[in-house]
């Protein structure tokens, strides 16, 4: 699931490992509620910048997270949100950068508390 | 009815990278869980968030059920003149919300 959105995104471009940074706590007690920050190393002018970040996950029942889409004027390359994880499991984010090459970076977390499926 | 929290700094040098952060309060409710009695509770989430500055779209985001409840974002930008960044909540159910703020840019 989280291999077949990637390849939605990415299509048959290569993605290499760089450039994007993911902050996200390894070890979480309650899922529904992860900080994350997706920073990318860019000097955001018109002609070199990160078009969109976007995050995956491994395990919830929906590989997406969020897609988040930027420009040159952004002047810094950076999102931070908080996310719902159902399981321990890797995230990944992946940047398209305005040349269209795509960058990731993917992080492990523990998670004890799950969220998004648990009874009322 | 739901409310919006904007943090956008009120004055800049142009040129500034600024950041801006955006709260409103939503269930987000993922449409993966169950009542106690076994029914799915339906999907009620925000999809997509904009900012635009003073009439450009600078910032636009896709949510889905794994963003938490009463989503926050933040985001940066050049501030380049003076004026107003509106921004916009759109989700499920005919959610819509829209809050503003103004900077001054020297």
């Amino acid at each position: 699931m989280l291999n077949s959105a990637i390849r939605n995104l990415v299509g048959e471009a290569p993605l290499r490992t760089g450039k994007v940074k993911l902050d996200i706590p390894p070890l979480v007690e309650n899922g529904n509620t992860v900080p994350m920050t997706v920073s990318v190393t860019s000097p955001m002018t018109a002609d070199d910048y990160v078009k969109s970040i976007h995050v995956f996950n491994e395990k919830n029942p929906q590989p997406n997270i969020g897609n988040f889409h930027l420009g040159p004027t952004a002047g810094r390359a950076q999102v931070a949100t908080r996310i719902r994880l159902a399981d321990s499991q890797k995230v990944v984010a992946i940047a398209q950068m305005s040349d269209g090459s795509f960058w990731s970076a993917s992080a492990d977390v523990v998670v004890t508390l799950a969220a998004c499926t648990e009874e009322l | 009815m739901a409310s919006a929290l904007i943090n956008v700094p009120k004055r800049a040098r142009r040129g500034d990278v600024i950041e801006i952060r955006a709260l409103t309060s939503h269930v987000m409710e993922p449409g993966y869980r169950r009542t106690a009695s076994g029914e799915m509770i339906p999907r009620d989430i925000i999809t997509s968030f904009s900012c635009r500055y003073n009439g450009r779209e600078i910032f636009r985001a896709d949510l889905f059920p794994a963003i938490s409840a009463n989503p926050y974002l933040s985001f940066f930008t050049t501030a380049t003149e003076s004026g107003t960044f509106a921004f916009e909540w759109i989700g499920d159910n005919g959610f819509s919300q829209v809050a503003s703020a103004a900077i001054t840019v020297e």
